[in-house]
């Protein structure tokens, strides 16, 4: 059998659809955030919380995939970068779960329990109160923005390795049969 | 005619009209222990309950649970006093488009009649105003009784947009929905035994 060069076409097709649920996600919070209060901030809020929950449970099906598929592997690089790529990595899915819990439980400890697309309503999973969320408010944001970081070093390390070194990495992830 | 039967007519025609007055004919009025009470609602933001409530009501029963159609309860309601544990919904409660305080600072129920409905049960119908509005509602109250204190609990479901209560934009009711449960739990003092 050939030792695959690219992701399989779920792999693929998680990665592309949360890339962009991800980014969406990540505008609508940075422009609703200061938004004053009004029916189409509500909305806004709501549409974010159940993005957020739905990133969450596409993630956590992405992690159990990957940990049943093997990626290819990696195109020759130095150690060095080979390292970073992989830390990258896992951070990112560090954050792709951190992020939405720590929204989640900001959400349940300021008194608004998430109804994921209006209709399921989640536990809260920490206790209703005004110091709590004070606290866990600004790390949503924090943690948010070092994803967006990440995702910057991410793209910027596929495209070096795509057209500075020449060695044909976008192949693994283009969607379709390659 | 002699005075003394003026004094008995007198005396006569105001028992007659002391009888025939409600209020006059039990014991006297109860006591609401706002500490002990609580004026709850709850309505539902796209699917997310959002609870209030009320910090200062005041309420005149006279009332006998042995008598209950003779009785009458009047509560009056501060809607400046709505509160939901969240800084920025505390602060658009009172605005003009929801309960609009400074133009309507009360709320208030009169009842109309009273009935038992079974043991400790009753069904007090009368008028809610808010903003202005009103609306004729029946609400089922339990009643329990320790000591010398007792407890009406109860709740009921109104329709906000009856009350013009979120206009405007805030009239959206997939935003916010149009049923708005209200809770009460009322310690009384000296009321009379069931």
């Amino acid at each position: 059998m050939d030792t695959p060069t690219r992701y399989d076409p779920i792999a693929i097709a998680l990665h592309w659809l949360l890339a962009l649920l991800i980014i969406g996600t990540f505008c609508f919070g940075t422009y609703m955030a200061d938004l004053p209060l009004s029916p189409s901030r509500l909305r806004l809020f709501n549409y974010h919380k159940w993005a957020g929950i739905t990133i969450l449970a596409l993630s956590a099906l992405r992690l159990l995939w990957r940990l049943g598929h093997r990626p290819p592997p990696d195109v020759p690089m130095p150690d060095w970068q080979q390292r970073a790529a992989h830390l990258t990595h896992g951070l990112m899915y560090a954050l792709f779960f951190a992020i939405p819990l720590v929204g989640w439980a900001y959400s349940s400890a300021a008194g608004f329990p998430v109804v994921v697309y209006g209709v399921l309503p989640l536990p809260d999973f920490v206790p209703v109160n005004r110091d709590l969320a004070a606290s866990i408010k600004p790390w949503h944001g924090t943690l948010a923005w070092t994803l967006a970081v990440l995702v910057l070093l991410h793209v910027a390390g596929a495209l070096k390795h795509q057209f500075v070194d020449r060695d044909g990495l976008l192949q693994r992830m283009r969607p379709g049969r390659g | 005619m002699s005075p003394r039967s003026i004094a008995s007519i007198a005396l006569a025609a105001a028992l007659t009209g002391a009888a025939l007055h409600p209020a006059c004919a039990q014991t006297k009025p109860a006591q609401l222990v706002a500490a002990q009470s609580e004026i709850a609602f709850t309505t539902k933001q796209m699917g997310v309950p959002v609870e209030g409530k009320f910090g200062k009501y005041s309420a005149t029963i006279a009332f006998d649970p042995k008598k209950p159609e003779t009785g009458s309860v009047i509560f009056a309601i501060d809607t400046a006093s709505a509160r939901f544990g969240s800084a920025e919904l505390d602060g658009e409660v009172g605005k003009p488009e929801w309960l609009s305080a400074a133009k309507f600072p009360q709320a208030s129920f009169q009842s109309s009649s009273i009935k038992a409905a079974g043991p400790g049960k009753f069904e007090v119908a009368g008028k809610l105003t808010i903003k202005g509005a009103s609306q004729n509602l029946t609400v089922p109250v339990q009643l329990t009784q320790s000591g010398g204190n007792s407890t009406a609990t109860g709740s009921f479901t109104i329709k906000r947009l009856a009350f013009k209560v979120g206009e405007g934009e805030w009239a959206d009711t997939s935003m916010v929905a149009d049923d708005i449960v209200v809770r009460f739990k009322l310690a009384l003092s000296g009321l009379g035994p069931l």
